[in-house]
């Protein structure tokens, strides 16, 4: 990671007093189809997130992570139980709302990295600012500091079909963190990547949790668990361990 | 979302794909332009038809002697005499006049003709097979041949059977190549006739040159030339051009009445014919009219092909987009910031390529098409436009609400 102008500590989270959860999930269940064809991914899954946390949550393929990871992100809607982001139930906000959640507190990072072809990596960075009414220039700046945090200031022109994989995800974090909020959550984001961009990504997710940010990362590599303090293991839609690596990650105080 | 943004963002998607957008633009505008200009070319020529019926006359019949059209017109009161059968009344100046004087409700006056064929000369220069015209004074108001200089004939010169003459324009030039022929005098078979008009010219309709006529006193031509025995015809003119069909009835009636004869009878001959220009010529403009609704039919097709088209480019692309549409939904898009960008899309395309056919189409109205020129039809215009953005509204703007009003993940597992 080159040093740049822009510091992480642009992109920190306002201080949270570690009591507090920002997410808890109560008897969370998902049911894909109806009778005999219901697939159950997510089985009642409890659990509480501090601010500031870095979790990993690991487990089987089908065992239901995605799934999860779109119900915390407000990318779809669970069959039943409740999610509280931040103390607000999330299932009885309406679609003005959720949008309004989605783009204000959840920076999605996509497995597949998501982002709009033909437009620009500035223009990709920009669009989340687009929907929360940020006026043109901050946005453009706010953008540009985004890209150079990831390392990517000498590519925002450049249109995704241009850029490497890992560069490709970079823009996607950028994108994530641009709004500064409250959690960043990433779904495989290292999957489709090799292992330098994969240390790149790791890197940045790191640094932004030492920033104060709260992370939840789904993955299936263990090495990318170790950078979690905290790690959850998932199987058939159930929590089935809860390990924390070390404690709740300290803010570095900006100087 | 603001507006500003929402504009944004429609243009970007306007230029990101452009060859999608000239399709849809290309579509939209042949729909718009073949729609406006297939009508204006009907519209052109139902418009040239009814010029030709006015121009022609549209509140006149005309009764010929004989039955049928073989014996009519130009053979001479001579012939239509011989080839009548003694025995059967036949159409002479007296039952004219009867007509004239029934009291019919939709009849104005009645022009009684006889015609026949001779030369004409003014010292050396002659002129052979003019039709010389026997008639009465309302003639010049009741057909379309008019006075242009001198008068027409009078009453008193039909009762003195005077030898005066209103000749026609070609005659006039023929034979009176410099001067006025007004006050001069003409050799009419063998008569010396006083010119007292020259007649205006007229359009030429068939193949006979309608300028190449004399008109006389039908007293004086029937003395001189053709006898007292039939006429060749009479002009009838109804009281106005919607009496037409009206005073043809009472007029059949009248002279089946005077000329002993029974339609309904299948032995006997019809000792007349009434012909009706402006009943022919409404004909054509039916099938002016046809003809227009057939091109509208045809105009509506290539407008719903290109509305089709447009449709389809709009279906895929917003298909193609659905998974565009999950990621902005995921980044914090409301349903109503992407319904705008779509709406804004679709109909900025749509007028635009709407906007491009119709001055297309009122370019391509300016040349005359196969000899007609087209008149463009005031309400084509806002209806093609209306109608191919509609189209591309619906179809742009629908696929679009699905997408937005799906939950994200849906969205984005859409291919
Ligand atoms: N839209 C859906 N409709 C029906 N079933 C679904 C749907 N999405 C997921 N599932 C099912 O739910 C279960 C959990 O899927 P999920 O994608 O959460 O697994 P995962 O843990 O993310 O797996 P992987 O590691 O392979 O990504 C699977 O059995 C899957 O088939
Ligand atoms: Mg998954």
């Amino acid at each position: 990671m080159t040093p740049a102008a822009a510091s992480i500590d642009d992109f920190a989270a306002a201080p949270t007093t570690s009591s507090t959860p920002v997410l808890e999930l109560r008897d969370i269940r998902q049911v894909y189809g109806e009778g005999e064809a219901a697939v159950h991914a997510i089985r009642g899954i409890d659990l509480e997130v501090t601010g500031g946390d870095y979790v990993a949550i690991m487990g089987p393929s089908g065992s239901g992570k995605s799934t999860l990871m779109n119900l915390l992100g407000c990318l779809d809607i669970a069959s039943s139980g409740q999610y509280l982001l931040g103390g607000v139930d999330v299932s009885s906000l309406d679609d003005r709302a959720l949008a309004k959640v989605r783009n204000e507190q959840i920076g999605f990072v996509f497995q597949s990295f998501n982002l709009i072809p033909r437009m620009t990596a500035l223009s990709n960075v920009e669009l989340p600012l687009i929907y929360g009414g940020v006026k043109r220039a901050e946005r453009r700046q706010l953008a540009r500091e985004a890209l150079e945090l990831v390392g990517l200031a000498d590519r925002v022109n450049h249109l995704p079909q241009a850029l490497s994989g890992g560069q490709q995800q970079r823009v996607a974090i950028a994108r994530a963190l641009v709004t500064s909020p409250t959690i960043v959550l990433a779904d495989e984001p290292t999957g489709n990547l090799d292992s330098e961009s994969t240390d790149d990504v790791l890197g940045i997710l790191d640094s932004l949790s030492r920033a104060g940010r709260t992370i939840v990362v789904i993955t299936h590599e263990n090495n990318v668990g170790d950078h979690a303090a905290r790690v959850l293991s998932i199987r058939d839609g159930l929590l089935v361990a809860d390990r924390r690596n070390r404690p709740l990650p300290t803010v570095e105080v900006a100087a | 979302m603001s507006v500003f943004e929402t504009l944004r963002s429609a243009f970007r998607g306007i230029t990101a794909n452009k060859l999608r957008s000239a399709l849809t633009l290309l579509g939209v505008m042949i729909g718009v332009g073949a729609v406006i200009l297939l009508l204006a070319v009907g519209n052109g020529s139902s418009q040239r038809i009814s010029g030709l019926i006015t121009e022609l006359g549209t509140n006149t019949i005309t009764v010929r002697a004989g039955s049928g059209f073989g014996f009519g017109g130009g053979g001479g009161g001579g012939g239509a005499a011989t080839t009548a059968s003694s025995s059967s009344p036949k159409l002479t100046l007296d039952v004219a006049n009867e007509v004239a004087k029934a009291g019919l409700g939709h009849i104005d006056a009645v022009v009684p003709e006889v015609q026949t064929s001779l030369t004409v000369a003014n010292g050396a220069t002659s002129q052979t097979s003019v039709s010389v015209i026997g008639t009465t004074p309302n003639y010049f108001t009741v057909t379309t041949a008019k006075v242009g200089a001198g008068s027409g004939f009078t009453a008193a010169d039909v009762t003195s059977a005077a030898k005066v003459a209103v000749i026609g324009s070609t005659i006039a030039n023929t034979l009176f190549p410099t001067g006025t022929p007004v006050g001069q005098t003409i050799d009419v078979g063998g008569n010396t006739f006083t010119i007292v008009g020259v007649l205006a010219t007229q359009a030429s309709v068939g193949v006979n040159d309608p300028n190449a006529v004399v008109v006389a006193p039908i007293s004086r031509v029937q003395r001189s030339f053709t006898g007292f025995g039939a006429i060749s015809s009479m002009v009838v003119e109804a009281i106005d051009s919607n009496s037409v069909t009206a005073a043809q009835g009472e007029v059949s009636v009248e002279l089946n009445q005077l000329l002993k004869y029974n339609p309904a009878s299948l032995t006997a001959t019809a000792p007349y014919t009434v012909t009706n220009q402006a009943t022919l010529l409404q004909t054509a403009a039916q099938s002016a009219q046809s003809f227009t609704v057939l091109l509208g039919a045809v105009a509506a097709i290539s407008l719903l092909v290109g509305g089709i088209g447009v449709t389809n480019v709009m279906l895929v692309t917003v298909t193609e987009r659905t998974r565009e549409i999950g990621i902005r939904k995921a980044l914090g898009a409301t349903r109503s910031a992407i319904l705008g960008q779509f709406l804004v899309e679709a109909a900025s395309l749509t007028l635009l390529g709407g906007v491009l056919g119709v001055v297309a189409a009122l370019f391509g109205a300016q040349f005359p098409i196969n000899g007609t020129q087209p008149v463009v039809l005031g309400y084509s215009v806002p209806l093609a436009l209306g109608v191919s953005v509609a189209i591309g509204v619906f179809f742009g703007v629908y696929p679009a609400a699905r997408a937005a009003a799906m939950r994200p993940i849906q969205a984005l597992r859409s291919i």
